[in-house]
């Protein structure tokens, strides 16, 4: 055995060593606050972990949604917490049947996995059609042509989160903007990364979505740093959330999965719903990837900021 | 393009059948932008989806073989496909009329405030959800991909989930977050399962799983995966405690989909898994684990039916026994089939359940509705007269009391009297007893608020509810009964496309 191997062996094994402790000090850290850092925490070990086994897309997604995006949804609910309604969970019967369900779920799933026949996947399918998929990166083929209709689902999934969190809004709030205004110290780091940040995180969001058609990347990964940007600049103050009934926000919301709908219907004259032409698939790929990529930024922000907190009306 | 002459129906077809899953997605995107018009935009998507619907009915009735559609032109096991058979097109027929009620109740209550026309908070957030849990609903009868159908109960459950908090009430925000934990759990282990079966076959459509090599210990431990994570979907006991309080705290017109047909399309994926991509899987315990599950469920939900106070309560805990029947397909489904009248009658008789049962309880939370409208609340003893203040919605009440105890000329008689004869022709009469105890026990929990209703006393100080709105759940209390009147023609069209196993049984 080479050294480089060894090296790598003993890599994955620190890795695991890391993911696991990441994923018990998450759960039995106390105060929550620690409990989220560590599952920040734990999300960035597992896209490691994607990386090791060579899916860098799974990877992206893992560290910008998994690890970034949930770990300041996580904080955000956090903040909203009642204090004083807080109660601080035991270790319970409820728990302990609960881990024992989970041990067992897993011992399970470790028993199946070493039974399973030969590794069958799709690899060599996906290949022998990618040069009329559109796209020369297979994981894009598979999420915009193959599979086309798990994707359209999956980013309706999205805002049918956010109408649930608008639909927790006080109801004299409504039509008013999330959140509450961010004031930041003039000079202050906040305030100076709210102007510096933002244009590289733009290059990086477009850079991912254009990346995306031949390489890692793609609507849901470049989406999410394009949502971060717009974040960083409310909480700096620089610009404010828009009011929740504003109709470009509304429209920029559903553009996205209503382009891909329609792409979808028109592909019926081309034989089926979601069919697309092996000669127009690049263009239309792109052209869903770029609304996509819009809709799913914004609807992320606006999961983020949360619902319209104060009664000021829209003009 | 790899997709068969099988898969490519003909061009009016393949555009309706996309627009059976498109429209009510596109409507619900519309209905975001629309703000206070959503329920324009949600009326018109149901006309439009309507005639979609019929003419995929029209086609797979007139062929007496289901329309396949392989999206993109991918045929399984690169792409996904939608296939639309006689049960997907009884479910969708059942749905449209369900979610009609609904809307047209939910004008309402939802519609925009008049002075000044404002778009208010519920207003905005019911219409795109009711209509994405429809879009949901219709994806899943379609989908015969494993992993397809995941993200269509992701939306499915988000969407409900959401209707639920929609009255912002602490005590359903509660209800709303314990639903979403077991949905989400019930959505994990759901997940790991077709993850499992796809690693050991390399495809995730339930007609290519079927002619697979048997792995062994992964196809035993991604099936009782997927069976505990629908179980839980499916609220079966003991994974009922979610159902309860979210069905009973939600808005009636929510209740209403939430009720009669969320936790169907659970059991719909149910069915395709057992029945159609793992039918030689079973060993004899399964059918049973399921089917004693079942039995405590009707007897369990029947019981708690009977102490509850609030309308809204025995309607719910009546789901939780309701859908206790449906896990009896498991044992009863097949058997011997010389000894059977019909082949495929248990079968058959679990979907004339389903149907029924989602059409009669959809109709009684609207009628729980139009009473909470008119008398402020829905504890029983509001309920004192209504007969004679409300009396279509009261007649809708009692036709739909009649399918839930299953009598005759109800569909869920039909759906008894094919199971029972099953059971009894196959010699399993603890499952016969199962569903004649049951009944008799919907009789008693139904009794006390069909007594108060039809009371001789007017009440006094009711806010009054127009015929119109009264005539829309006696549409679907209606619809229920004529399915047991004219069960000829669905029971001969839900035989399209049906799974061999249906006739030959799982064992």
């Amino acid at each position: 055995m080479t050294a480089v191997a060894l090296a790598d062996i003993a890599f994955d094994l620190i890795l695991c060593a890391l993911l696991l402790s990441a994923a018990l000090a998450a759960l039995s850290r106390q105060p929550l606050f620690g409990a989220v850092i560590f599952f920040i925490v734990y999300g960035v070990f597992a896209a490691i972990a994607w990386l090791r086994l060579g899916a860098t897309d799974v990877a992206l997604a893992e560290a910008a949604i998994g690890a970034g995006l949930t770990g300041v949804l996580l904080l955000g609910a956090m903040a909203r917490l009642d204090a004083a309604a807080h109660t601080e969970p035991g270790f319970g019967l409820a728990e302990a049947l609960t881990a024992i369900a989970a041990v067992g779920v897993t011992l399970g799933l470790g028993w199946a996995f070493l039974a399973l026949p030969e590794p069958g996947g799709l690899q060599q399918a996906v290949a022998a059609n990618l040069a009329q998929s559109g796209s020369e990166n297979p994981v894009t083929a598979v999420l915009l042509n193959f599979r086309a209709w798990d994707t359209l689902l999956e980013s309706i999934v999205l805002l049918a989160a956010l109408i649930g969190v608008w639909a927790l809004a006080d109801d004299a709030a409504w039509g008013g903007r999330p959140g509450l205004r961010h004031h930041t110290r003039p000079g202050g780091v906040l305030a100076s990364f709210g102007r510096v940040l933002p244009p590289m995180g733009l290059l990086v969001g477009v850079y991912l979505v254009w990346a995306g058609a031949s390489q890692p990347g793609g609507a849901f990964q470049g989406g999410t740093v394009l949502a971060a940007v717009w974040l960083l600049v409310a909480m700096a103050g620089v610009v404010r959330a828009p009011h929740v009934s504003a109709t470009w926000l509304r429209a920029a919301l559903v553009a996205g999965p209503v382009v891909f709908l329609a792409v979808g219907l028109a592909g019926v004259a081309a034989g089926a719903f979601l069919t697309l032409p092996p000669d127009h698939a690049k263009a239309l790929i792109v052209t869903i990837e770029v609304t996509l990529t819009l809709s799913i930024a914004i609807t992320l922000a606006a999961l983020v900021l949360g619902p319209p907190e104060n009664a000021e009306q829209a003009p | 393009m790899t997709a068969t002459a099988a898969m490519t129906p003909p061009a009016l077809v393949s555009l309706a059948l996309a627009l059976v899953v498109a429209l009510p997605l596109l409507g619900a995107l519309l209905a975001v932008v629309a703000g206070r018009r959503g329920g324009a935009v949600a009326l018109a998507t149901l006309g439009a989806t309507g005639a979609a619907l019929a003419v995929v009915v029209f086609s797979v009735a007139r062929d007496g073989a289901p329309v396949l559609m392989a999206l993109g032109g991918w045929a399984p096991p690169l792409g996904i496909v939608l296939r639309a058979d006689g049960l997907a097109g009884a479910f969708l027929c059942m749905s449209w009329l369900v979610l009609g009620g609904v809307m047209l109740q939910g004008l309402h209550r939802f519609g925009p405030s008049s002075d000044p026309p404002a778009e208010t908070r519920a207003g905005f957030a019911f219409w795109p959800l009711v209509l994405l849990l429809w879009g949901a609903l219709n994806a899943i009868f379609l989908s015969r991909d494993l992993f397809n159908l995941y993200v269509g109960l992701e939306l499915l459950s988000l969407a409900a989930i959401a209707l639920v908090a929609i009255e912002r009430k602490p005590e359903t925000i509660a209800a709303a977050l314990r639903y979403m934990v077991f949905a989400l759990m019930g959505s994990l282990l759901y997940l790991l399962g077709a993850a499992l079966l796809y690693a050991a076959h390399g495809t995730l459509d339930t007609v290519l799983l079927a002619a697979r090599t048997p792995a062994g210990l992964p196809d035993h431990m991604a099936a009782a995966l997927i069976t505990a994570g629908l179980a839980v979907k499916t609220a079966l006991f003991p994974f009922h405690a979610w159902l309860p309080p979210a069905h009973a705290g939600a808005p009636a017109p929510a209740s209403a989909l939430l009720s009669g047909l969320v936790p169907k399309a659970s059991f719909f994926i149910l069915v395709q898994v057992w029945f159609g991509a793992l039918p030689d899987m079973t060993d004899p315990a399964m059918p049973l684990v399921l089917a004693s599950l079942g039995a405590v469920a009707v007897f369990y939900g029947g019981i708690m039916a009977l102490r509850q106070e609030r309308l809204k309560q025995i309607i719910a805990y009546s789901t939780v026994a309701q859908l206790g029947y449906l896990f009896l397909i498991f044992p009863l489904a097949g058997g011997d089939s010389a000894a059977q009248p019909w082949a495929a009658g248990a079968w058959t008789g679990a979907m004339f359940h389903a149907l029924s049962h989602a059409l009669a309880k959809a109709s009684m939370f609207l009628c729980a509705g139009l009473w909470i409208t008119a008398a402020g609340h829905d504890r029983l003893n509001g309920l004192r007269g209504m007969a004679k203040a409300t009396p279509i919605a009261a007649f809708a009440f009692g036709l739909s009391a009649i399918v839930l105890m299953g009598l005759p000329p109800s569909g869920a008689f039909t759906a008894k009297y094919l199971m029972l004869t099953a059971a009894f022709a196959s010699g399993q009469v603890i499952w016969a007893a199962v569903l004649v105890l049951g009944g008799l026990l919907a009789a008693i929990y139904l009794y006390r608020p069909l007594v108060l209703t039809f009371a001789r006393d007017m009440p006094e100080g009711l806010t009054a509810i127009t015929r119109a709105a009264q005539l829309v759940p006696l549409v679907l209390a209606a619809a229920a009964i004529l399915l047991g009147l004219a069960s000829a023609a669905p029971f001969e069209f839900l035989q399209i496309g049906r799974p061999e196993a249906a006739a030959e049984g799982l064992e």
